[in-house]
């Protein structure tokens, strides 16, 4: 079996990317196509692979090759169901998680190599450029940070004096990921609520971590305020240690889903964490 | 004068995510158990581009919205006693299996045949909507099949903001890596759009709009053409469920300084 694997970098217009994907799929001559999962790939790789004829599967979590035959793991119904299969047709297009796309290409071998410059497409579409998320400046979204840190709905409702403190939430959720150097989730319920945009506006719904959001790949999980319903550890798919703090004790969390529970006030906990943390 | 335009949502059913899902084999193929009986929802990403596609297409006169959905006739029905009252639509039913386990190409297939047969749409000043990736396959291809099947060139993946001007152009926000996005600007349509969230909130149930919707539903459905959707080239070897469930540890009792101090002994370890 020939493998071969493709960095996708940067960012580009689907009309000049597909033509240009579709021609190294067809002429890579390769009977499995490895690429990163990026948001790049996952706009255009599709339709490209269509195009050249090819198979394709994306968010594949592993490869086994065995002899001829090539087997690939990857989740269904947003993390919850594994699945491992294989497929007879060729070339088969396998679009990796970005995070997995390195360790896959070292176990089978594959040198990833840079896709050769699309030649020039006529497209409707102009790149503008990047924008940050929200509107708080710094993106609280850092996918290589060791921790992850969610905050739900409970850091808007009313405290012990019968009223909301959203912009004391506000500066010890920023404090926080600012000291730790966490990467911000959110539960879903908490970036829908209109009466908390104005003071979480460093948070939109691409914080959002869950069955309708992202499914990050951090070392640690922090919960805060949050229920840990079923829609939303989903996306906690890939985070191996888990604690969370709830004034619930028989919250979500409490049912194995996360490693420690504490049952605490989020608030003053972590206000003590970010003084700790100086 | 800013013209009509016709947009085309692609969405289809999903168990709710509040069922437990458990795989089993069946004669067609991986399945889920008791996967008749599972309360349904409609697909949230694709439901985003349906409210999308409504609030786009107030803007301007004359517009129509189309769902195309495919899915199990009799479970479509059901979906649509609550969806019909969320957005005026026509509905373009497609009564084939959907679910986790089907090939994407078979659907996209399927959905392109259906939305060729759409009478009188002008595929030209068409835009093709769908979610980014659904609850159930997750693979985020379909959109993009349907779109390369239909000859549409300009595509947009994860969007959560499109800005349409008079003169039929539109700037659309595209998630990318590190919660930035790309801006991008279309000169016109044709296009497909793959929703993520969005920006709006869930309209409120209308019992008017369900009424109007349902005039067309009903007929929708009875001619539903049966579709020819399975695995296809995908020989499924396992499907499981791994074991999540952790011994989790229960604190109650801990003032706030020591699980402060315990929190940042963990974080930094």
């Amino acid at each position: 079996m020939t493998i071969k694997a493709f960095m996708v970098e940067g960012n580009g217009a689907f009309a000049q990317d597909v033509p240009a994907f579709a021609e190294a799929v067809k002429g890579s001559g390769a009977d499995l196509i490895l690429v990163p999962g990026n948001s790049r790939a996952k706009r255009s790789m599709p339709a490209a692979a269509l195009r050249a004829g090819a198979e394709i599967d994306t968010n594949v979590v592993d490869v086994v090759i065995d002899g001829d035959k090539a087997t690939v793991q990857r989740w269904a119904y947003r993390q919850r169901i594994l699945t491992t299969f294989t497929r007879a047709a060729k070339p088969w297009v396998v679009v990796t998680d970005p995070s997995l796309f390195g360790e896959i290409c070292a176990k089978l071998g594959a040198t990833p190599e840079a896709l050769a410059p699309a030649a020039a497409q006529t497209s409707r579409t102009t790149v503008n450029g990047v924008v940050a998320a929200g509107n708080g400046g710094a993106s609280t979204i850092k996918p290589d940070a060791k921790l992850l840190f969610v905050a739900g709905a409970g850091w808007t409702k009313k405290q012990a004096d019968g009223a909301t403190h959203l912009e004391d939430a506000a500066a010890t959720i920023t404090g926080f990921i600012s000291k730790a150097g966490a990467s911000l989730g959110s539960s879903k319920s908490l970036v829908d609520m209109p009466e908390a945009a104005a003071a979480f506006s460093f948070m939109s719904h691409m914080n959002q971590v869950g069955q309708t959001g992202s499914t990050p790949r951090h070392a640690k999980g922090l919960s805060t305020c949050c229920h840990g319903e079923e829609p939303h550890v989903v996306g906690w798919r890939f985070v191996n240690e888990r604690r969370a703090v709830n004034l619930d004790a028989n919250c979500g969390w409490a049912q194995g889903k996360a490693d420690v529970l504490y049952v605490a006030d989020a608030f003053e906990v972590m206000k003590k964490v970010n003084e700790l943390l100086g | 004068m800013s013209k009509p335009i016709n947009i085309v949502v692609c969405g289809s059913l999903v168990p709710d995510p509040l069922q437990t899902l458990e795989p089993v084999q069946t004669p067609q193929g991986p399945g889920l158990k008791n996967e008749q009986m599972l309360p349904s929802v409609l697909d949230p990403w694709a439901a985003c581009a349906l409210y999308e596609a409504a609030n786009l297409a107030k803007q301007r006169t004359g517009s129509k919205v189309y769902l195309v959905a495919l899915g199990p006739k009799a479970k479509l029905q059901q979906l649509m006693m609550t969806v019909a009252q969320k957005a005026p639509f026509t509905l373009v039913a497609v009564n084939a299996p959907a679910g986790g386990f089907t090939d994407a190409k078979e659907t996209a297939a399927e959905l392109a045949k259906a939305i060729k047969t759409i009478p009188g749409l002008d595929l030209a000043s068409t835009l093709l909507f769908g979610g980014c990736a659904s609850a159930s396959r997750d693979a985020g291809v379909t959109l993009q099949f349907v779109a390369e099947t239909l000859g549409i060139t300009e595509s947009f993946t994860a969007v959560d903001e499109l800005k349409l001007a008079d003169d039929d152009s539109f700037t659309v926000l595209e998630r990318i890596e590190g919660g930035q996005y790309l801006s991008s600007t279309c000169a016109g349509f044709p296009a497909a759009v793959g929703w993520a969230t969005g920006n709006l909130p869930e309209p409120p149930n209308n019992p008017q709009v369900g009424m109007m919707n349902m005039r067309g539903v009903m007929p929708a459905l009875m001619k539903a053409a049966v579709a020819n959707v399975g695995v296809g080239g995908i020989a499924y070897e396992k499907t499981e469920v791994p074991s999540a469930k952790r011994d989790t540890v229960v604190k109650k009792d801990m003032s706030a300084e020591d699980i402060a101090k315990e929190l940042v002994d963990w974080i930094k370890a």
